[in-house]
């Protein structure tokens, strides 16, 4: 195939990955509608078929099914209760599904636009393409995760994430496929950003979990407040404790390779490519924050023994640092030598020579 | 009982005439300890660390010196109000400003305070053992219980093998009825490896910023250069650097190469720079060396890197009676990506001064009138050139910039017709200057590359600290500490093995033994985000496998 026609390939799988993503999308939404009835009856049922057996305490409480009103039709109401979690659970695998092929189709999309550039490349050339990358390790991430932390519930707010994302890039961001600038041609290209970019999903899913954390429990405190439980699908949300851990464990996975990719293979790249190790180019500043955010997440926890709503706020500050430095710190500086759109323009000498 | 004569001792009005104090008032040594606490608290720690990242902010904004003086000097010009203010702020230069420094420096103390009692606590906690078993183990927040048909010594000789393949255990005495285990002692190790490596970057930082110099150098293709402070165009030492530590070397471009793009949607750009260098240190056999982007050429801690390129022109100058008081390769400056560069020439007469100053086009082509480039590489070389004559400040003995003429007293050339005289030339081309200036000839064009040369001393000792720093790191994320454990007591009532998740049922059996045991078993995560219950029950699981 010609590179035009990757080019092309690349470009109509990222509109039918969008695509895929959207219809993803609109399940997990049927799926959110059908449990609306639902009081946690769902979650409890699906968790206890996958989660071990300490799960099962939940379920018998969680169980109970309140929504047929008088106590004489519980047995009735339970079978109804019974058929929505059925549905509901059918659309949740449904969307999962669906993500799993958009994320195949998304793959096409990369690997036809590292096809397309002559010679052929890693496809992190420039924004667009470090965006659609950045976007797929977020829905593989979340693939990856799914069953080890029953991750149903996030679904539809990777999918909504990373659908808008792609839209950015392609209205946004898009630019043909063109051969890597000069000081792009390393190998550390490849280990530098796939390490960012992995680190970028892992904090992206940590911080999806630190928000329901935060939505949760403003659910949790409004529906005490009411005297109600919680319903729907924010009771499919797993409980603030085991949020906040997989927030944890997801930010301490993460943190390290962030390290790695900004404070190790970053300099040691900046230093062959442009002299110096460290110039607080302003990429480079951003990356610092972001890892100063998430070290202050980290060390709170450890140390302050910050946790919950707290520790959920500062890991939202580190992923809006982080989204930023990727995207918008572009548009702030035109002095970055990360900004990929033009070869940097030798500084003129303002010195004497004799 | 007895009445006393003398009043009851009151509470002496405070009368700091004889020193004493107010309840709350401090001395200076308590004064001096409880800063030195809340420096190294935690929570200070924290909000030092939060508040440097908020510092680090200003500088990715406005254009630093030490990074693009230009956009300093055209941001400066553009806001001449607010440039004064910035000044005093140090905005210009966020990172080396004393205010940045004093929170990391602050963020230092606080590490070294904390971290060198802990390495202490650590030191002597190697060798404890593990703790013995709490009276109560259902007090614990994580604990479960159950009975096995075993005896009370084989449940507990096979809870210490179980035990045993994950966790230290504390040696056994004589009657003991529990088994303690711990784990994760590294975790701590890794934690004070991590500050202790913060340390050993930040020296490395300093140590190249300190000893450590750039310079740079524009070098024309076919020309030398030789590692001398006089030849550098600009210079950056760190505060100690010394003369003596510059490395004796020579180099000579001898060639430059670019490929252009001609097609494609980055036409225009240039790619595999490759100068080719012929060199020698410290007077040794000449070598070559194909420097390139990505590929600096390193002799004993000295890099040389390529970091841009641009074109010389090679004009000569001749006075009326036709004598050269000009040539040589002149260098010219890309104003922009099309390579379209500004420079000057300064023939170095006296009687009368003459400068030129005006555009190479590498390729010139007319659109819509204008002159511009059309493409980066030298495809169709044009010098544009106005000619300036009067008081241009060569006898004044000020340095001035090669790159500059200073024609506040001087005026253009005119032609007859009153308009400034303009000369158009492309390579071989002799113009004859009016009023019996002489004449200009641009022979044709050499690249020239831009080179920084710098030594950074301590480098390999920041990236040996930040890998040792990640070591650490993985290590107190990774490694969960926790304490285990496992208390038999014959068992009192509750006939049969099997799980018995409710301790509370077991507390009011019959006093009757029934031949099997209690075995009681008790987690204590130490890192406060392990997950205890899977740990529980997977130590149940494996406590109840091999039954003896």
């Amino acid at each position: 195939m010609s590179n035009t026609a990757w080019e092309n390939v690349s470009n109509q799988a990222i509109a039918m990955a969008g695509l895929v993503y959207f219809i993803a999308l609109l399940v997990y939404l049927a799926e959110w509608a059908s449990l609306r009835q639902v009081r946690g009856g769902a979650a409890a049922v699906k968790d206890a078929e996958a989660a071990p057996e300490r799960e099962l305490v939940g379920a018998a409480a969680g169980g109970s099914v309140t929504s047929g009103g008088a106590a004489g039709g519980a047995g009735a109401s339970s079978s109804v209760a019974e058929e929505r979690a059925g549905r509901a659970d059918f659309l949740g695998r449904l969307g999962v599904l669906l993500t799993t092929i958009a994320c195949v189709v998304h793959f096409v999309a990369l690997v036809g636009r590292g096809m397309a550039a002559d010679p052929n490349r890693v496809p992190w050339g420039n924004m667009y393409e470090f965006t659609i990358s950045g976007t797929f390790v977020v829905t593989l991430t979340f693939l990856a995760l799914y069953r080890r932390y029953q991750l149903g519930w996030m679904g539809p707010l990777v999918v909504t994430f990373v659908t808008a994302t792609l839209m950015v890039a392609v209205i946004w961001l898009h630019d043909s496929v063109a051969p890597l600038t000069e000081a792009l041609n390393s190998p550390w290209l490849v280990i530098h950003v796939v390490s960012a970019v992995i680190a970028t999903g892992a904090f992206t899913i940590g911080g999806i979990a630190s928000v329901m954390y935060l939505v949760r429990s403003r659910a949790e405190k409004k529906a005490a407040a009411a005297g109600t439980q919680l319903t729907g699908w924010l009771a499919r949300v797993p409980e603030l404790p085991a949020l906040d851990r997989l927030a944890y464990r997801v930010h301490a996975f993460a943190f390290p390779v962030w390290t790695f990719a900004v404070l190790i293979t970053g300099p040691i790249w900046a230093h062959e490519a442009w002299s110096r190790y460290w110039n607080w180019d302003p990429k480079e500043v951003w990356a610092f924050i972001t890892w100063v955010v998430y070290a202050g997440y980290l060390h709170a926890r450890a140390t302050a023994g910050w946790k919950g709503r707290k520790a959920a706020m500062l890991a939202l500050v580190g992923l809006g640092t982080l989204w930023f430095n990727f995207i918008g710190i572009n548009y702030f500086s035109t002095t970055s030598q990360h900004s990929y759109a033009v070869e940097r323009v030798v500084d003129a000498p303002v010195v004497t020579r004799a | 009982m007895s009445t006393d004569v003398e009043t009851p001792p009151q509470a002496p009005a405070p009368d700091p005439r004889r020193g004493e104090r107010r309840p709350g008032e401090l001395t200076a040594r308590e004064l001096l300890r409880w800063v030195w606490r809340q420096v190294t608290s935690m929570r200070t720690a924290l909000l030092l660390l939060l508040l440097l990242a908020l510092a680090a902010i200003p500088g990715s904004v406005i254009p630093q010196q030490d990074v693009d003086s230009l956009a300093v000097t055209r941001w400066k010009d553009r806001h001449p109000q607010l440039t004064p203010i910035y000044e005093k702020l140090d905005l210009f230069s966020v990172y080396s400003s004393p205010w940045f420094s004093a929170i990391y420096l602050l963020l230092v103390i606080s590490l070294v305070g904390c971290i060198v009692p802990r390495l202490f606590v650590y030191a002597k906690a190697w060798n404890a053992a593990p703790p013995r078993a709490p009276q109560r183990l259902d007090r614990l927040p994580v604990h479960a219980s159950y009975t096995s048909s075993s005896t009370p010594e084989e449940a507990l000789a096979h809870a210490r093998r179980v035990l045993g393949r994950r966790y230290r255990l504390r040696v056994a005495e004589p009657g003991d009825d529990f088994v303690a285990g711990e784990r994760g002692r590294l975790r701590e190790a890794g934690n004070l490896l991590f500050h202790l490596s913060v340390l050993i970057v930040l020296a490395g930082f300093a140590l190249g910023s300190l000893f450590g110099y750039q310079g740079g150098v524009i070098v024309v293709q076919g020309q030398s250069f030789s590692n001398n402070l006089t030849q550098y165009d600009d210079f950056k030492p760190g505060g100690l650097f010394r003369q003596g530590q510059m490395k004796d070397f020579r180099f000579k471009v001898d060639t430059f190469s670019v490929d252009w793009l001609k097609e494609g949607p980055r036409a225009g750009q240039a790619r595999k720079f490759n100068a080719g260098l012929e060199y020698n240190v410290d007077g040794g056999p000449t070598q070559r060396y194909d420097l390139r982007v990505n590929h600096p050429l390193n002799l004993d801690g000295t890099d040389v890197f390529l970091i841009g390129h641009g074109y010389a022109p090679i004009i000569t100058v001749r006075d009326a009676k036709g004598e050269v008081t000009y040539t040589g390769p002149t260098v010219f400056l890309p104003q922009d990506a099309t390579f379209l560069s500004f420079g000057v020439v300064k023939p170095p007469t006296v009687q009368p001064q003459l400068g030129l100053e005006g555009l190479f086009y590498p390729t010139f082509d007319l659109v819509d009138g204008n002159p511009v480039t059309v493409f980066g590489d030298d495809l169709n070389p044009t010098l544009s050139m106005l000619a300036y004559t009067g008081d241009l400040g060569y006898e004044s003995g000020r340095s001035q910039s090669v790159y500059v003429l200073d024609k506040s007293r001087a005026k253009p050339v005119l032609k007859d017709d009153g308009k400034p005289f303009r000369l158009d030339m492309q390579p071989g081309d002799t113009r004859v200057l009016p009023n019996g200036l002489g004449t200009v000839t641009f022979e044709r064009v050499e690249p020239w590359i831009r080179v920084q040369i710098s030594q950074t001393p301590g480098k390999e000792v920041a990236l040996a600290g930040v890998v040792l720093a990640l070591i650490g790191l993985c290590g107190s994320l990774f490694v969960r500490p926790r304490r285990v454990w496992v208390r038999v007591a014959p068992a009192t009532g509750a006939a049969g093995a099997g799980p018995d998740p409710d301790p509370a049922r077991d507390a009011d059996g019959t006093m009757e033994n029934s031949g099997g045991t209690r075995v009681e078993v008790a987690v204590l995560d130490r890192s406060g985000n392990g997950d205890t219950d899977q740990v529980l029950a997977d130590l149940l699981e494996q406590l109840q496998e091999a039954p003896k």
